[in-house]
């Protein structure tokens, strides 16, 4: 069998190519680069109306993604949204009076939690619950109230 | 009439043949990958000709076609003031479809032709059968290490086409249209998911590259072996590959993204 070297560096390189471009999809295209795997911990809040929240939005604290939704459920006696998050253990000095309120990027942007800091002492930990929050903004629930204020206006 | 149906019925015994002669064409090739793992010389020069020689029409295309993505993309988000998620669309096209759909294509054209015409010459010129004489079975030694290059070098080349196409799309998104060069990588890693859309992208390279390689072999080693015997089974190979790859295509993506 007959082959040369030159060959056998070619196909080398171009294995390496082909492995440095799926590692390069995994960390640079794809979310993978900022999995929070397990060194995370849970907290739990309850809204009104979650909105457009999904599974996979990011929560941030003064612009900063700290962690993302972990799921979202209906509480059958109260007929709230459960919201649970996952936040990064890094960020373990959340004040325990903190809220949580669900706001829009842009107009028509994807839905994102926002946590606003108490100023407590004690900290959240795992499966703590935040009790103030307020709901998600619904474009049209707004439109019809500034057109009903504008028709009483006049 | 009754030749019609003389026709059909021979027309479904011939197909219903074909397939089973691939079968154990297929069932033969995978048992000789066995005794390719010990010499891998046989398959370095092979993944040479398959992969390394497909390099080029890979990337190229891959710049091009991302580079489109990013035009047309840019063209019509614009018009929704959302070029910000230019990223999100060029990316999640490239790696969930057009990644493993258009370099099968191209695999199929460029190496899975070569590839039929070489076995279908061998057989041709016997020297599958002078093979054969010396006790030397060519689909160990001539099938399967082909089979193998084709089948590791597809998920590669894949790869290689949808990483090179988002680099294509961010050159003419970010660089000729001034979309902001953070909003492009940030709102794409945060919409595009590593199981569901990476993973799922190379599965579907990996199930073309198998079909591909399995085809373009069987078509070589199944072919009349005249000059125009080998020209159709070359012809076969390329169409047979195409509707293979767009079925098997549709099929994946409705049981990996469809809620069937």
């Amino acid at each position: 069998m007959q082959h040369s070297k030159t060959q056998d560096t070619l196909v080398g390189l171009f294995v390496a190519c082909g492995i440095a471009a799926l590692f390069y999809m995994a960390l640079q295209i794809s979310n993978l680069g900022s999995y929070t795997g397990n060194d995370s911990y849970t907290i739990i809040a309850r809204f009104q109306n979650s909105g457009g929240l999904k599974v996979k939005s990011p929560v941030s604290l003064a612009g900063v993604r700290i962690g993302q939704v972990a799921s979202i459920s209906l509480d059958k006696e109260s007929h709230e949204s459960v919201v649970e998050m996952r936040i990064e253990s890094k960020y373990d000095n959340l004040p325990i009076d903190s809220g949580a309120s669900i706001y829009t990027a842009g107009l028509l942007g994807e839905q994102y939690i926002s946590i606003d800091p108490g100023s407590s002492e004690e900290f959240l930990k795992d499966k703590s619950k935040l009790d103030i929050t307020s709901s998600a903004i619904v474009l049209e629930e707004m439109i019809g109230k500034f057109m009903l204020n504008k028709a009483e206006g006049k | 009439m009754l030749e019609f149906l003389e026709n059909l019925g021979k027309t479904t015994r011939s197909s219903f043949a074909k397939l089973g002669r691939g079968t154990f064409f297929l069932a033969h090739t995978l048992t000789g990958i066995g005794d390719v793992l010990p010499r891998p010389n046989l398959l370095l020069k092979q993944m040479y000709s398959v992969g390394v020689l497909s390099f080029l029409i890979i990337t190229i295309s891959g710049l091009f076609v991302g580079m489109v993505l990013g035009l047309q993309g840019f063209n019509i988000l614009s018009d929704f003031g959302a070029e910000e998620s230019l990223g999100v669309m060029v990316a999640a096209s490239l790696v969930r479809e057009l990644g493993p759909v258009v370099s099968a294509l191209l695999f199929a054209g460029r190496a899975g032709s070569a590839l039929t015409a070489e076995i279908g010459l061998m057989k041709a010129t016997e020297q599958l059968s002078g093979m054969e004489m010396m006790a030397v079975d060519p689909i160990k030694r001539i099938i399967s290490p082909r089979f193998l290059a084709g089948f590791i070098s597809m998920p590669l080349l894949a790869s290689l086409f949808s990483a090179i196409g988002v680099m294509g799309g961010y050159l003419v998104g970010v660089g000729m249209l001034g979309v902001d060069d953070g909003a492009f990588w940030s709102q794409m890693q945060a919409n595009i998911d590593f199981q569901e859309d990476i993973i799922n992208g190379v599965i579907k390279s990996v199930v073309f590259g198998f079909v591909v390689s399995w085809i373009a072999l069987f078509e070589g080693y199944d072919a009349i072996p005249t000059s125009e015997g080998v020209s159709r089974a070359t012809t076969r190979t390329v169409v047979n590959s195409a509707f293979s790859i767009l079925g098997l295509d549709f099929i994946l993506t409705a049981l990996m993204f469809g809620d069937i």
